[in-house]
């Protein structure tokens, strides 16, 4: 989806400020959060992805406020309780529901096989979509000409797994966009970006 | 669960980095997250016990020492150098690394004199935990993910690191389960030093591209 999350080349967002010396957790709560994250993974009822598109579906003006772990713990809620394993009710007010439930991917109709579509340093293009549902193409990489550079085997497509559609398995290639194609003429000329990607995101160029 | 008033984490955190911490009241995210994991530990679904076990890790057993390890490996072995960046999730098992969560799929990214590398990740937080732990908190922030594909040589002019024109950047946004490494360029002066001293020499933001290798002299 076009959310808040999806920032790759935006402007405004503030100054990268290090922190010298930075403890792991700076409030003992995000261990916590954490912790209880990763046991909730292992309870076996949401994959990572439907978890990432959890984060998403927060609405941009409180993604944008909210720290790094209180994401993390507003989505835990929010799929505890849709996984039914605690309602409402049981967490209070102080977790109110956050953000839309109905999204919807986009995956394409053609066959993929899990067998490589494209050879490294073919030309491919990346789709220009646009869905409302979970994808890991962002919007500054669509419809944008690069090259493989790697296979990295067969992975499942998130864009189906955060949405509970199986784990549909696919190739993912490494590509190699040169700056210019994805900045335009007054990026550098040297310069590139790498993305991985699914073979549902790609087409000959 | 400890009881409601015991602040045993608080106060190892105030020992570490912040000394009013322990006397500040419990935030509100305190408050919540208590109360979520006391709902959920009535629920049986998980251990409190378990849970420190798991903060623990995280606080102190992984971290940037162990990618530290594998660059100093890489700097002194080249047979190991070769077998990282052909294949680098079977190569940190060798030095014990568990590839585990957020490792599975390790690529190492070798900086030379003619190309600088730099790890980002644009739509979330993607980090290669086994090797440099949890990621800092820049890493995960706006600023970072929104500005390092579109403008790197800025960014790291802010970390103090200026990219001559003639040397190529490369990005690496971690849009899949992927995750990527950066083995920095073993300092000049440091010919027969030992594996253990040039680890120290690997600072955790020379592997995500955003540092160098600490000169000789900072280890003294």
């Amino acid at each position: 989806m076009n959310g808040a999350h999806d920032m790759g080349g935006m402007h405004g967002l503030g100054p990268v400020v290090p922190e010298a010396d930075e403890p792991v957790f700076h409030e003992c709560w995000e261990g916590h959060v954490l912790a209880l994250t990763l046991a909730g993974f292992s309870w076996g009822r949401w994959t990572v992805d439907k978890w990432r598109h959890q984060h998403e579906k927060i609405p941009g003006t409180d993604y944008l406020r909210m720290t790094y772990y209180e994401k993390w713990a507003t989505s835990l809620v929010e799929l505890m309780v849709g996984a039914g394993l605690v309602t409402r009710e049981e967490v209070g007010p102080a977790w109110p529901a956050v953000g839309t439930q109905g999204t919807a991917p986009w995956i394409s109709a053609r066959e993929v096989a899990t067998e490589p579509g494209f050879r490294i340093g073919d030309k491919v293009r990346t789709r220009n979509i646009n869905p409302t549902g979970h994808t890991r193409l962002p919007r500054y990489a669509r419809g944008r000409e690069g090259v493989v550079t790697r296979l990295h085997g067969a992975h499942v497509l998130p864009d189906a797994t955060a949405h509970g559609l199986g784990d549909r398995r696919q190739p993912l290639y490494q590509v190699r966009f040169e700056a210019a194609e994805l900045w335009g003429p007054d990026a550098s000329r040297r310069d590139a970006v790498h993305l991985d990607l699914w073979e549902d995101y790609l087409d000959h160029a | 669960m400890p009881p409601p008033d015991d602040h045993r984490h608080d106060r190892g955190h105030s020992h570490d980095h912040d000394h009013d911490h322990g006397q500040a009241p419990p935030s509100d995210m305190a408050l919540r997250v208590k109360a979520l994991e006391s709902l959920l530990a009535e629920k049986g679904l998980v251990d409190p016990a378990a849970l420190d076990a798991i903060i623990d890790t995280y606080e102190h057993k992984v971290g940037p020492r162990n990618g530290a390890r594998v660059v100093a490996r890489a700097w002194t072995d080249p047979a190991f150098r070769q077998r990282l960046l052909a294949d680098a999730t079977a190569a940190i098992i060798e030095l014990g690394c568990d590839g585990g969560l957020e490792g599975r799929f390790l690529v190492a990214l070798e900086n030379t004199p003619e190309v600088h590398n730099l790890v980002v990740c644009t739509l979330c937080s993607c980090y290669p935990w086994a090797v440099l732990g949890l990621p800092p908190v820049w890493y995960k922030s706006p600023p970072y993910r929104s500005r390092a594909v579109i403008d790197p040589r800025g960014v790291l002019a802010e970390f103090g690191l200026r990219i001559p024109d003639e040397v190529e950047v490369r990005v690496w946004d971690s849009t899949a389960e992927v995750r990527y490494m950066v083995v920095p360029e073993r300092p000049a002066g440091t010919e027969g030093w030992t594996e253990e001293a040039l680890a120290a020499l690997v600072t955790r933001d020379s592997m995500i591209g955003v540092g160098r290798g600490l000169a000789p002299e900072a280890a003294a």
